[in-house]
């Protein structure tokens, strides 16, 4: 409009609305194009691995159990018998691992959200961040290198302690017993396996936590709570779902986890809770990583179908989660 | 169980920052004492000073004395807690924690500092402060429901009724019925003239017609401009304050031709 009131030695046409081909159409449909490809080419590359493992997992799982006996690494066992040991494997590393990093978690999210100061809670912030770029066969050299000699003495006072060898005389064998060094047992990969997941737990827990409404810890410290009271009245309750969901992330890790257990442990085939002696557990991810080069015929077959498995098994602990932190969203926006 | 507060010479500090200077005022026990004043001149940043819930903020720091029946809620050695436990709060936006039911909203300062309470007591206890923050009628059947399922003025007296359970001396209100409706801000003011026979209280409200209403006295906050501190320019009985103030910036504020 102030075309109009400027003075006619400068005549300028008002601007109109342009005719034909709008300006920016093509941009928009090649940025859409890319967008949904891309999305696409995800949910495809999902459904490829699982029909790959489906497909080539397929002999394996229809086969007689006499076919497995010429495969040298599956010790004359049918499919589902070598699978099950491989699985508690799995699944035993996993819970040590979680069992140690999610308490060690919390403390440090706590720590970083409500009691460090600002400066300080950021560096060590980043620092958490940066144990997850670290690769994990790092992480299998200083588990071998480093932690396993560090930790021998402690198991063999957790092995031979007066404790451990009344019970061992009075009741049976402990989940202590019989630790043989060097320190290549269960224990020990679980415990390399809760320093991989440390980041990814922390991380979440700690966001979770930021997000505490103030309200509510205004509410608590008004009441005449502590810090520590305040965090159990109102962070804690509130984080819960959060931390719940932030385990089965690192669980979601810990499971498929293969480098570090394969070099730190020294695998066995056996169920059993003998977490300190040698040539017990295996873990799926490993076993598979240990046996493909010299696998041929049904092997591969065998070895696919345990990775199937643990497909199924870590693609079920994310569904879990992620169902667990939709839910949580409903609550979050009632306060 | 109410005590007075003389507060003297009162400065609040933010870091580097004078937020309120120079406050004296006298805080009569079982009374009503209104704060009143535009937004931003440091009525709730005193009244946090009173249970030192401003210590919250980093670097937030007090000079001065407020003494509550002769102990400096500032004097070495005082735990904020300590001062906390004395001086309950009920807040702007009602604030219960979503995570307990009912009952043990009402129960949760009390369940503090390692407390304990036997299950009768707990219970005699709840329907007292229930009572006593006018809900008990309309929550007595579903106690273990969750406080967040309630209206926002029921959930604004069952802070009050938290509040009370741990029986304080003093009850600080930060605009506490400024998110609610009419009736629920009724039934609020109705509940400050029962407490008042037990607590000594001092509420914050914009509401000019409330400060009239409830309270039995009135102090004016103003402030000379931005990033300047706050000061209690008056403060007199509330009959006075609103018909005749001596300060004319109090008279243009309560006739409303400013703030």
């Amino acid at each position: 409009m102030a075309v109009t009131d400027s003075p006619p030695s400068e005549p300028e046409a008002p601007p109109k609305v342009r005719a034909g081909r709008a300006p920016g159409r093509l941009g928009n449909r090649v940025f859409q194009g890319i967008s949904t490809a891309s999305g696409i080419f995800i949910l495809v590359i999902l459904a490829a691995v699982a029909i790959f493992l489906l497909v080539r997992a397929w002999p394996a799982v229809t086969a007689a159990p006499s076919a497995f006996e010429d495969v040298g690494f599956m010790l004359g066992r049918d499919l589902w018998s070598w699978v099950w040991p491989l699985l508690f494997g799995t699944a035993i590393s996993s819970v040590i691992a979680l069992v140690v990093a999610v308490p060690l978690s919390i403390g440090i999210g706590l720590f970083i959200s409500h009691y460090a100061p600002r400066r300080l809670a950021q560096g060590l912030g980043y620092l958490i961040d940066l144990l997850a770029a670290i690769p994990s066969v790092i992480f299998g050299l200083w588990g071998i290198q480093w932690l396993q000699p560090l930790v021998s003495p402690l198991f063999t006072w957790l092995s031979t302690n007066p404790a451990t060898a009344w019970l061992e005389e009075n009741v049976g064998p402990t989940i202590f017993s019989g630790y043989q060094a060097p320190a290549r047992n269960i224990l020990t990969a679980g415990l390399v396996l809760a320093i991989m997941v440390l980041p990814i737990i922390t991380a979440t827990v700690r966001e979770v936590f930021l997000q505490t409404p103030r309200l509510h810890e205004e509410a608590s410290l008004a009441l005449g709570a502590t810090r520590w009271e305040m965090i159990r009245q109102a962070v804690l309750p509130f984080g819960r779902s959060g931390v719940i969901s932030a385990t089965m992330l690192g669980l979601g890790r810990a499971l498929g986890e293969t480098m570090a257990v394969l070099m730190v442990l020294s695998p066995g085939y056996l169920i059993n809770f003998f977490l300190l002696q040698p040539g017990q557990h295996q873990s799926i991810a490993a076993n598979i990583a240990s046996h493909f080069p010299e696998a041929s015929g049904i092997g591969v077959d065998a070895l696919i179908a345990s990775g199937l498995i643990l497909f199924v098994m870590t693609f079920g602990v994310n569904l879990v989660a992620r169902w667990i932190i939709a839910r949580r969203a409903e609550f979050s926006g009632a306060n | 169980m109410s005590k007075r507060i003389d507060v003297n010479d009162l400065n609040v500090y933010y870091g580097d920052f004078l937020a309120v200077e120079g406050v004296n005022m006298v805080i009569e026990a079982r009374s009503v004492t209104a704060l009143i004043g535009p937004s931003g001149c440091g009525k709730s940043t005193f009244l946090r000073t009173l249970n030192r819930m401003h210590e919250v903020i980093p670097k937030a720091y007090v000079t001065g004395k407020a003494v509550m029946d002769g102990q400096d809620l500032y004097g070495p050695g005082v735990d904020p807690v300590e001062v906390r436990r004395q001086v309950g709060m009920v807040f702007q936006r009602p604030n219960p924690f979503p995570t307990m039911s009912i009952a043990d909203n009402v129960l949760a300062g009390v369940r503090l500092n390692n407390r304990r309470i036997s299950r009768s007591d707990a219970t005699d206890l709840v329907e007292r402060s229930l009572t006593g923050a006018n809900l008990w009628n309309e929550v007595k059947d579903r106690l273990d429901r969750p406080g967040s399922s309630l209206s926002g003025g029921q959930q604004q007296r069952l802070c009050i009724a938290r509040a009370i359970a741990v029986e304080p001396q003093v009850l600080l209100m930060d605009e506490p019925c400024s998110a609610l409706d009419p009736i629920s801000t009724l039934a609020i003011e109705d509940l400050i003239a029962e407490l008042k026979n037990n607590y000594t209280i001092v509420i914050v409200t914009h509401n000019m017609q409330q400060a009239a209403r409830v309270s039995d006295r009135t102090g004016f906050f103003n402030i000379a401009g931005t990033g300047k501190p706050g000061h209690l320019i008056e403060m007199d009985d509330t009959t006075t304050m609103f018909s005749t103030p001596s300060v004319k910036a109090t008279e243009d504020y309560i006739s409303g031709r400013f703030g």
